[in-house]
């Protein structure tokens, strides 16, 4: 279709400017479909490009989704058996001696720490700042450039986020490394993340629902609390959960921020050792490398939950938005 | 046609007395920002009956029913001119807060728009909004105003579903039942019926002659079978020339316009010679 229309333009405009009397388009289309009966070649290479363009898209899919499962299987392979071996002792246990044998349970337990920290100090900022951007905020160059920042945040290099948070979070206001400071920095991380998918959410607000609230003479303070929020509540989750999932996986910030220390911390300024910087430290310095396979595989096993659970709760809200 | 030749035909002359009203309009302009959307709209709006406002599609009749809760104040930009006034007194003069305005002037949308909440929260919004709290006095609102919608066979035992989950027409009666909870003086309807089944259709319009003697009504409808069941009085809207104002043609007692149209305009409307 595409290439027919391609060329009865072409054939158009040589016949237009070259031979100096100008054919309709009905006409040119008619000789163009002429040809095509004789040589029978127009409808021929149009089905054959549709061939190369589907087998070029499904092999993009297959290379997508072949990757991903090339690096669970990986993954799995070796952690799988680390991870049942004695189960759950991996899981509960702590590692013991120079070669950290034994389980991870400490590091389990800084990483959940830290990220549930992380959710609780950027979450009611990030919701905040979300309703004032997406309900309040006059909309024009303000709200666009700092829309634009936050865009921006979000994609600041983790390293650089965790330089900062060592810098300012530890140097400057002499918080120890610890659980509060890697929460800090990871809520760095987060909080654009969360801002932008609850402004998302909010805006995902129909129209003719606030006007429902707005024509029964609420204001709009009434109706962002007991009818925007509450409609838009099933995606703000699901945007924490995936702003979660990102940063359960972080290395650099809380490498920076929490130390290297296995310990198992009790209150926010106890330091500890996170999965992920586990994981590191096993794998760079060649120590265990079966541990780091069943810390990833633990990880990517906690990362699949948060996914799937957001999944969960987006496909739940959709059904009652078709009810 | 510019706002000077333009005469509106009335086959019922206008009150000069704005307290026998209930709405009372006199040389109504609307703007969205440059765009001359409305001009000169004089009209009365009969207290305890139903109007209905009829025309063409883009004809301005549902922006001059927002602006009498001024719901237009929600859209940026905008400007209205001219008197408009409810039970006498100016509802743009700089004392009337739009919020309190909407409490007595109730309003029920083209697309049916429960809140994503329980059949009960939905219809106890308004009541908490201001200020009712008690789990009794909230039931018997609740239940009255149900009844009053039609739907209370229909729901009393579901009250705990979510308002999303009842069929279209059953969604739109449940957000008549929000607004009567509040007990307004006045129900503006913009095209309630356009998305809903015939039954539910049905439904309404005998609810509103059930209402209409302690409610006034005024229904914005494409139906014009639908104006000249249910209406007391018609207005019908034209924008004759794109870009240019929409006008009132002619204002009247329904049996009326549709018997005896002024107009040769509305007599081609409703005949179905345009639009």
């Amino acid at each position: 279709m595409s290439t027919n229309m391609n060329k009865n333009k072409n054939t158009r405009s040589t016949n237009a400017t070259g031979a100096g009397q100008r054919k309709t388009g009905m006409q040119v289309m008619k000789e163009l479909k002429e040809q095509h009966r004789e040589s029978g070649s127009g409808l021929g290479r149009a089905h054959l490009n549709n061939r190369i363009a589907l087998g070029v898209l499904w092999g993009a899919t297959i290379i997508t989704i072949g990757l991903l499962a090339v690096i669970l299987i990986y993954v799995a392979y070796h952690g799988l058996g680390v991870v049942l071996q004695d189960f759950p002792r991996f899981i509960f246990t702590w590692p013991e001696g120079v070669n950290a044998e034994g389980g991870i349970w400490p590091t389990i337990v800084a990483t959940l720490y830290s990220t549930g920290l992380a959710m609780a100090i950027s979450t009611p900022i990030a919701v905040l700042a979300a309703v004032y951007l997406a309900e309040y905020a006059k909309q024009g160059r303000i709200v666009k450039t700092i829309r634009f920042a936050a865009d921006s945040l979000a994609s600041v290099p983790s390293i650089v986020m965790g330089l900062f948070g060592l810098a300012f979070f530890v140097e400057t206001l002499n918080i120890p490394l610890s659980m509060l400071a890697a929460s800090l920095g990871l809520s760095l991380l987060m909080l654009p993340i969360t801002m932008r998918a609850t402004e998302e959410a909010i805006r995902a607000v129909p129209r003719y629902i606030r006007w429902g609230s707005y024509g029964m003479g609420a204001t709009k303070w009434q109706t962002v609390s007991r009818v925007v929020l509450p409609t838009a509540t099933p995606r703000i989750i699901t945007g924490l959960i995936l702003s979660l999932a990102r940063a359960i996986g972080e290395t650099a910030v809380v490498f920076l921020t929490m130390g290297i220390a296995i310990n198992l911390p009790i209150i926010p300024t106890d330091s500890g050792r996170s999965m992920s910087v586990h994981l590191y430290l096993m794998a760079v310095e060649g120590i265990n490398l079966p541990s780091a396979y069943g810390t990833a595989f633990l990880l990517l096993l906690i990362i699949l939950v948060l996914n799937l659970s957001a999944r969960y709760i987006s496909k739940r809200y959709s059904r009652i938005d078709n009810a | 046609m510019s706002a000077s030749t333009h005469q509106t035909k009335y086959s019922t002359p206008l009150q000069t007395d704005p307290l026998v009203t209930s709405y009372y309009v006199r040389n109504l302009e609307f703007w969205y920002g440059d765009f001359n959307a409305l001009t000169n709209i004089s009209l009365d709006v009969m207290p305890s009956a139903i109007t209905a406002f009829i025309g063409p599609s883009g004809c301005g009749k549902s922006t001059f029913l927002r602006c009498m809760n001024r719901m237009n104040d929600l859209i940026p930009d905008t400007k209205v001119g001219g008197d408009m006034l409810l039970k006498g007194a100016d509802i743009y003069s700089s004392g009337v807060d739009p919020v309190d305005l909407r409490r007595r002037v109730g309003m029920i949308f083209q697309q049916p728009n429960p809140f994503p909440q329980s059949i009960y929260d939905n219809v106890a919004y308004g009541p908490r909004l201001q200020g009712v709290k008690k789990k009794s006095d909230l039931d018997d609102i609740v239940e009255d105003s149900l009844k009053r919608a039609n739907l209370w066979k229909e729901v009393s035992g579901i009250l705990d579903k979510n308002g999303l989950a009842i069929s279209g027409g059953q969604q739109q009666c449940l957000c008549i039942a929000r607004v009567l909870a509040v007990q307004p003086e006045v129900l503006l309807m913009d095209e309630p019926c356009s998305a809903i089944d015939p039954t539910s259709v049905q439904k309404i319009e005998d609810l509103m002659a059930e209402i209409k003697d302690e409610v006034t009504i005024i229904i914005v409808t494409h139906n014009m079978q639908q104006a000249a069941r249910v209406s007391d009085y018609t207005s019908f809207f034209l924008q004759e020339v794109a870009g240019e104002p929409a006008v009132l043609v002619e204002s009247g007692k329904t049996s009326d316009i549709f018997t005896a149209p002024i107009d040769k305009r509305t007599e081609d409307y409703i005949t179905g010679r345009f639009g």
